[in-house]
């Protein structure tokens, strides 16, 4: 008796699991689908590299590319030397049980929780205002590279993890400072964890609107310099879906390109991600 | 590979020290309603002065005032009178005139609104679609958020302030009620005829209503029929100068007026008239 | 060149090194403290003169009038939060479950790669999805489709991938020797994910549920678009409502002075419910740490 009930509960939550499974699978299949249907006859080379025109209802997304291009860069360039040297700080120089690198490690966290409309406040308030660089591509991925630290440290914490110690020891045997050896030797070594959190960066800042909306601006122009404000792809398509009377035809194809392009980066870090780094290092 | 990374850090920045020329540029930012013709109309300007550089930026009239008044922007683009109280500091330069039009769902078959019916229906007095004659439905009320250029005009002209129904929906830009009234049969907003217009010709499901009996076109606007209606402005410190006064200019000239016209507004007569405070 | 030179000769002296480096990371950890104080010091002259309490109180939120009860948004944002935590974790346990230890390989990494896809579909993607899509539908059985439903629905899926994937790593780091323990004494796969996986992985996924709270309760621009964004506490899921993050996005825009520092205040409480999830899954983390090795 009790087998056979034991059999019934088995087969019963079976069927549950493959049914919450195929669940998450048919809304996926629905929401993609409903973007690919609407939006993929408009996509083609004409419209990644024209202007947009009639206020975004009809032409192409090139400056929008280029825009959300220059803000990734700005905020990778401005997140990585000091998120990378942070890292190091944290992993190989900090003593052990070191007050300044335990707060150091809390204060990230928080900074990994905080909601992107108050990024979005503070870098109006700070960036566009106080540093008086107004809407620009400065000011927005100065933005981004605040909200993309907390990833990128804890990746390239991870990575530096898995550098066998042998290379510090043997360095230190052979006369070599920890700089070069870290320059030279574990950083190289280190690089797959460091990708990882730069890709799951950029993930997060292609994806984000809030807070490049109060800080980058909203221009269709394409930008001729980093004090230019620019329309991230994001931001674009919510102006379409919301602002823009009759935007919506537009707004599919533009999630269309914004959702291939995030694909491809997450599988890119999922397949590293499986690779290299064992443990957890991302919040979201 | 280091130094080609480097060199191009090097490249990016130098050109835009370089390229940042404040001489040939122009930020503008405001009404959302006005914003596709703010767009429009740099791009045109543009085309005939290559050297120049105008940036269209979009929040709302409020978002005109402020980053005017702290430097963010050049122009305001703000779609109402300016405040006489605390808004005299700043000068108005009218571009163009537009409505305000009361939209249902394309397939609700409410042709006329009478004024006390807008004004039933926005303080909860009608909630019913059978009360005006249509299904027996609960009526959906869009309102534009406390801030917006928009819902003063509607306040105002109505009388409503203080008394808008608490259930309503609120949007902020045109776009947004919209996009609401067209997935909601039960739907009614007010929303720039210009906006409406443009949707209409899109195919968006939803359509105008007169209001005590006159159509809220743009030719009724033009010819003061239609008496919900406003002016757009374009607000700036003091008297445009400048590259600002060119692209305004532009606007109020023949080509722009025509623009202003594809965008479903009312265009003004062609001579320039600046005034301090605008009425 | 005269740079690569310094650069090398820093490279060189370890106690420089670690000086720059010590630098680095106080300007990383200070970022956040920056953000707090910017936030305080925008918002510290209005508390400072109506007290916090303002804000609680079941006044109106009419800050351009001088009221400040921001109750309706919190009440907004927890039954969002609320409700799709509660949908969204059964769910992506499950999967996750069914990813480790029911589906053969390559069911599980197809799962597994819609989950990592999932995730990767930024906020207002799925916002305008939800406008154009689900709303209607909504509408149709209940107007006016912009509603707390919708606004769930879609920080449901959100969310979903988070749980799901953070759930994924809990149970990997359950130790095969339990498992096969449990197949040895006869246990099924249920009774194994039941008595086993589940209790060994609690504290990963407890801690994924917080940091799924986290995510729900900051979320802006999916919540703006499709929960219709009145301000008036929801008595029923199909009424529309305002999260506090929805409040700050769409006021901001024209709000002075006064009604500005009240966003301000608003965006503190949001740090401070946020900072609060995220140690609370910390110290769960912990804990579970402690129990594996200890």
């Amino acid at each position: 008796m009790r087998v056979c009930r034991q059999k019934f509960t088995e087969a019963l939550m079976t069927g549950v699991f493959y049914a919450a499974a195929f669940s998450i699978l048919i809304v996926f299949a629905w929401i993609v689908g409903d973007i690919v249907r609407h939006g993929f006859d408009q996509i083609n080379w004409e419209y990644l590299t024209t202007a947009p025109e009639r206020a975004g209802r009809a032409g192409g997304i090139a400056p929008i590319l280029v825009g959300t291009l220059l803000l990734m860069l700005v905020s990778l360039a401005a997140s990585v030397p000091i998120g990378v040297a942070s890292a190091v700080y944290l992993s190989v120089y900090a003593p052990p049980q070191d007050r300044f690198a335990h707060g150091v490690r809390r204060s990230l966290d928080v900074l990994s929780g905080v909601p992107s409309i108050v990024f979005g406040l503070f870098g109006y308030l700070v960036f566009c205002q106080a540093l008086h660089m107004g809407w620009s591509i400065l000011s927005g991925g100065l933005t981004l590279a605040c909200m993309i630290l907390p990833m990128l440290i804890r990746a390239t914490e991870e990575g530096l993890r898995s550098v066998p110690g042998s290379y510090r020891t043997g360095s230190a045997a052979l006369g070599i400072s920890t700089g070069s050896a870290l320059w030279r030797l574990i950083l190289p070594a280190a690089m797959p964890g460091i990708r990882v959190g730069l890709i799951l960066g950029i993930g997060r800042a292609m994806a984000e609107t809030a807070a490049v909306m109060f800080t980058a601006g909203g221009s269709i122009r394409m930008p001729d310099g980093l004090m230019d404000p620019v329309r991230s792809l994001a931001y674009h398509i919510y102006i379409l879906a919301i602002e823009i009377p009759g935007g919506q035809r537009r707004a599919y194809a533009a999630s269309l390109v914004l959702v291939l392009l995030l694909l491809m980066i997450t599988l890119a870090s999922n397949v590293m991600m499986q690779r290299f780094v064992r443990k957890r290092i991302f919040v979201h | 590979m280091r130094k080609i990374v480097a060199l191009g850090i090097v490249v990016v920045g130098v050109g835009s020290v370089a390229l940042a020329d404040n001489v040939n540029r122009l930020t503008v930012a405001g009404s959302s309603t006005v914003q596709p013709l703010a767009e429009v109309a740099a791009q045109a300007y543009e085309k005939k002065h290559p050297d120049v550089r105008i940036d269209v930026q979009g929040g709302g009239s409020a978002v005109g005032i402020s980053s005017v008044r702290s430097g963010l922007s050049d122009i305001g683009i703000v779609s109402r009178p300016l405040h006489a109280v605390n808004e005299a500091d700043l000068t108005a330069t009218p571009i163009a005139r537009d409505g305000l039009a009361i939209i249902v769902h394309a397939s609700n078959p409410l042709k006329n609104i009478t004024r006390q019916q807008v004004v039933d229906i926005y303080t909860g007095a009608i909630t019913n679609w059978k009360q005006l004659g249509w299904l027996d439905k609960r009526i959906v009320v869009v309102n534009k958020e406390e801030g917006r250029a928009t819902r003063e005009l509607f306040e105002k002209y109505f009388h409503l302030k203080g008394k808008f129904v608490k259930s309503a929906v609120i949007i902020g830009p045109n776009g947004q009620a919209i996009i609401t009234v067209a997935g909601n049969p039960q739907a009614v907003a007010y929303v720039s005829i210009g906006s409406a217009a443009v949707a209409e010709q899109e195919g968006t499901k939803i359509h105008r209503v007169f209001l005590d009996g006159i159509e809220a076109s743009v030719a009724h606007v033009k010819d003061g029929t239609y008496g919900l209606s406003r002016t757009l402005n374009m607000v700036t410190r003091s008297r445009p100068s400048g590259l600002a006064k060119s692209y305004l200019d532009f606007i109020l000239g023949p080509e722009g007026q025509k623009l202003v016209l594809e965008q479903e507004f009312v265009p003004l007569s062609t001579d320039l008239k600046t005034k301090k405070i605008q009425k | 060149m005269i740079l690569s030179r310094l650069f090398h000769s820093l490279l060189r002296s370890d106690r420089w090194m670690s000086r720059v480096l010590r630098l680095a990371a106080a300007v990383t950890g200070g970022v956040s403290i920056v953000i707090f104080i910017f936030l305080l010091k925008e918002s510290m002259p209005l508390l400072w003169r109506v007290g916090p309490e303002a804000f609680l109180q079941n006044t109106p939120w009419a800050p351009t009038s001088g009221t400040y009860g921001f109750l309706p948004m919190i009440v907004g944002t927890f039954w969002a939060m609320l409700g799709s935590v509660l949908i969204a974790t059964p769910l992506g346990i499950s999967a996750a479950i069914f990813t480790t230890y029911y589906a053969p390989r390559w069911l599980a990494s197809i799962v597994r790669t819609v989950l990592w896809l999932l995730a990767g579909i930024p906020s207002v993607v799925y916002g305008f999805w939800g406008l154009v899509t689900l709303v209607p539908m909504i509408n149709r059985v209940h107007a006016p489709g912009v509603s707390l439903l919708a606004g769930i629905a879609i920080l449901t899926i959100m969310i979903l991938p988070t749980i799901a994937l953070m759930a994924e790593s809990a149970l990997e780091t359950v130790p095969p020797s339990y498992v096969q323990a449990g197949r040895a004494l006869g246990a099924g796969t249920w009774g194994i994910v039941r008595s086993v996986a589940i209790p060994a992985a609690r504290s990963g996924l407890l801690a994924g549920v917080v940091l799924e709270m986290g995510r729900a309760i900051g979320e802006t621009m999916a919540v703006i678009m499709v929960m219709g964004n009145t301000v008036q506490f929801p008595t029923s899921w199909f009424d529309s409502a305002r999260t506090l993050t929805a409040n700050i996005a769409l006021e901001m825009a024209y709000a002075t002075g006064d009604h500005q520092r009240a966003l301000f205040v608003t965006g503190l409480a949001l740090l401070g419910v946020i900072v609060l999830l995220i140690y609370g899954a910390d110290r769960i983390e912990q804990s579970g740490v402690k129990e594996k090795t200890g």
